[in-house]
């Protein structure tokens, strides 16, 4: 849709996609701003102080000397360090975040592109990521970089099977890989969404709703595992390894992979938006639909998209400042023993339930 | 064929986000397991115990106050008992109950800061900042007394060097209700926290036998299970007259002498002080805190050894004196370097992430350490 809104105004489809391509990056850039000035906001009041309260009101501009100071300092790359693969490697972590964003339905009519295996392609461009850390870690030269870098791996590498089982639970159930198709199936009231067995029919769907929630919680849990925040943000892990696999980086490489995290954050609060709460859809219906104003709708479920996705966003930011961290093997154990045996389990059942 | 694998050796500090200080730990690892740990203190020396024979004995005291920096009021405390019994002086009945008064709120300080950064390493941040709030306010409370936050200079040989503030009893009525409902908000957002538990429960189990023979003290040696206090066992100042009880390690959410034990051992022990401060704060009398204060010090020929019982442990200062206004040697038995003598030991075969767990929960201070 807005591929060929675009095309249409400039009469180039080449400068079109460049825009369509350009739109999430300005999405990811102020989304970063505006969560890491909610993060510290968050953390701030959790803990009985009040953050940055001096740039701006209530320090909302606090994000933006963050960048100009980051901006200006000095990059700096370790004697022994590979300097090639010490500079590719915050890319490719972002880049892997980014491309994620071309497949997510931010509202009916913006979708970088609508692909019709979007599902999978963001679990395929995210696993870039893991190479990424992998990349920094051993390019860094440093102890504390590699061990991170490989409990990062290791991490990220397991927790995507649980991920994969319940996405396939979604698929046996809206029999789609395209998140377009995704959301729309879910239209209508929140009663729609695959929370609350989707627009299935009958009592299926009341024997839907349990597996669905512990699908949801699976699947939310693994990804906040996935974009190695707390409890799971062991390749990072402050008080053991310093600041993991990105210790040796500063600067703007250093800005990079603050950027990636967040934008990972978002990615995954989206998939799981987009998979079990409704998508891009209204839980209640449209004002455009009510005031007959067709152009709202989109902007309305722009608005809906985004205000889910902060809101897991939020929740990510919660258990970041309220858990202690796992250790390696128990978190390894809650994957391996917990969480992959429930969404099996849980696979196997919806499956039986559709196939009746 | 098999890949050939090599052990790496860890540096972990002296500067790290979780070594509690100048700490350097040597680590050999095998993957992430560990083969050994070796400490390497000293970054901190500062020759405090042969600064002290160039000192007159009230001169000590501000040095004092350096050694453990998060219970500088124990410190003094400490060589203030040891001076006294050298000069055979008996301090006045008020001076006792502030000094009581005083150290049970260093405690409390002392141990939440304990509690606040072993659930940072733990990776738990908001705890930490919730008791560095409420030391805020002991600290308060000191400073209104002596106007010292950190490093009083308050007890004094043979007395102290204020008196209370008017409010200060009031105010530490208020704080004690208000500390109390704290403890269980704290209970609830850590202790009790299933990963916090599953970190800590089973892991650095420090065996009772291990304990005495490396002469671990203190909260360490009670959570492996020995009801040894000195504020029971050797009493001193007027400890023998108040109630309150010796908290044990019971293995409670996995072996005895294990880091949540020690962990909460801690906790237990603020709620001791609490019930020692309110009674302190019944009794106190009135009377003149200076009487008692040496003009001039200058014990007579001989030796002495005193100890306490610090938030860490024994701490006890042997001082010799040869009748001049200096000692001629003065030597510190600090908890913290006992303490951390066994934690090679307690390391071995673990993951790195129960270094910092187990360092934590041992609860050193560098300062003390090095000396």
């Amino acid at each position: 849709m807005i591929f060929e809104f675009f095309a249409d105004l400039l009469g180039s489809q080449i400068l079109s996609a460049i825009i369509i391509a350009a739109l999430p990056l300005v999405f990811i850039i102020l989304y970063v701003l505006l969560a890491n000035w909610l993060e510290r906001k968050v953390s701030a009041h959790m803990q009985d102080r009040l953050g940055p309260m001096r740039v701006g009101w209530h320090g909302w501009l606090q994000p933006i000397a963050d960048m100009i100071k980051i901006l200006q300092k000095e990059d700096i790359v370790a004697k022994d360090a590979d300097r090639k693969l010490f500079s590719a490697a915050p890319v490719l972590v972002f880049v892997g975040c980014y491309a994620a964003f071309a497949a997510i339905p931010f509202s009916s009519a913006f979708v970088g592109a609508d692909l019709e295996l979007g599902l999978l392609y963001i679990l395929a461009v995210s696993s870039i990521v893991v190479a990424g850390i992998l990349m920094a870690g051993w390019a860094s030269n440093n102890k504390y970089a590699l061990i991170g870098a490989v409990r990062s791996a290791a991490q990220i590498i397991s927790y995507e099977i649980p991920t994969v089982f319940i996405i396939l639970c979604i698929i046996i159930v809206s029999g789609t890989l395209n998140l377009t198709t995704l959301s729309e199936q879910q239209s209508g009231t929140f009663l729609n969404w695959y929370i609350l067995g989707g627009d299935v029919e009958g009592w299926k769907k009341f024997a839907l709703i349990p597996f669905m929630f512990i699908g949801f919680i699976v699947m939310y849990i693994s990804s906040v595992a996935e974009s190695n925040r707390t409890p799971f943000d062991l390749p990072e892990a402050e008080s053991e390894l310093v600041a993991g696999y990105h210790t040796e980086y500063s600067g703007m490489k250093f800005a990079m992979y603050l950027f990636a995290e967040y934008a990972n954050m978002f990615v995954v609060s989206a998939l799981v938006v987009a998979m079990f709460l409704g998508g891009y859809q209204s839980p209640f219906g449209y004002v455009g639909d009510l005031i007959n104003v067709p152009w709202l709708i989109p902007i309305e479920q722009f608005f809906w998209f985004t205000v889910k996705g902060l809101f897991f966003v939020f929740v990510q930011m919660w258990l970041r400042w309220t858990l202690p961290r796992l250790r390696v093997d128990q978190l390894m154990a809650l994957c391996w023993k917990y969480l992959i045996p429930i969404a099996f389990v849980n696979l196997l059942i919806i499956s039986f339930l559709m196939i009746l | 064929m098999a890949l050939k694998t090599e052990e790496m050796v860890l540096n972990m500090g002296p500067q790290h986000p979780s070594t509690h200080g100048v700490l350097r730990l040597e680590i050999e690892l095998d993957g992430e397991i560990i083969i050994n740990v070796k400490p390497h203190i000293g970054y901190l020396h500062r020759c405090f115990e042969k600064h002290c024979e160039a000192m007159t004995y009230p001169q000590i005291i501000p040095y004092v106050d350096r050694m453990d920096y998060l219970a500088s009021i124990y410190n003094e405390f400490g060589y203030a008992v040891a001076v006294e019994r050298l000069l055979d002086i008996k301090v006045p009945e008020r001076v006792e109950y502030i000094r009581v008064i005083m150290g049970e709120l260093q405690r409390i300080a002392s141990h939440t800061v304990a509690i606040g950064t072993y659930g940072l390493d733990i990776g738990a941040f908001t705890p930490f900042l919730f008791l560095f709030r409420d030391r805020e306010k002991i600290l308060s409370l000191f400073e209104m007394t002596c106007g010292a936050r950190l490093l009083y200079n308050y007890i004094w040989v043979g007395g102290v060097s204020h008196d209370l503030h008017p409010n200060f009893l009031r105010q530490t009525k208020e704080f004690i209700n208000y500390f109390k409902p704290i403890i269980t908000e704290i209970n609830n957002l850590l202790t009790y926290n299933k990963i916090f538990i599953e970190r800590t429960a089973n892991v650095g189990i420090l065996p009772l036998d291990a304990a005495i023979n490396y002469g671990i003290t203190g909260p360490n040696l009670r959570a492996s299970g020995l009801k040894w206090d000195l504020r029971r066992d050797d009493p001193y100042s007027i400890y023998d007259r108040f109630d309150f009880e010796i908290p044990v390690g019971k293995g409670w959410m996995g072996t005895v002498g294990d880091c949540w034990d020690r962990y909460y051992l801690r906790i237990l022990e603020m709620e001791q002080s609490l019930k020692i401060l309110e009674q302190a704060i019944e009794q106190i009398p009135d009377g003149d805190i200076t009487s008692a204060i040496p003009k001039r010090i200058k014990p007579p020929e001989g030796q002495i050894y005193a100890r306490v019982e610090n938030p860490r442990g024994e701490l006890g200062y042997f001082i010799m004196s040869k009748g001049g206004l200096q000692p001629w040697r003065v030597k510190v038995k600090a908890p913290s370097f006992v303490n951390m003598s066994i934690f090679g030991d307690l390391c071995r075969g673990h993951l790195i992430a129960d270094v910092v767990a187990i360092l934590g929960s041992i609860d050193i201070v560098l300062g003390e350490v090095d000396r």
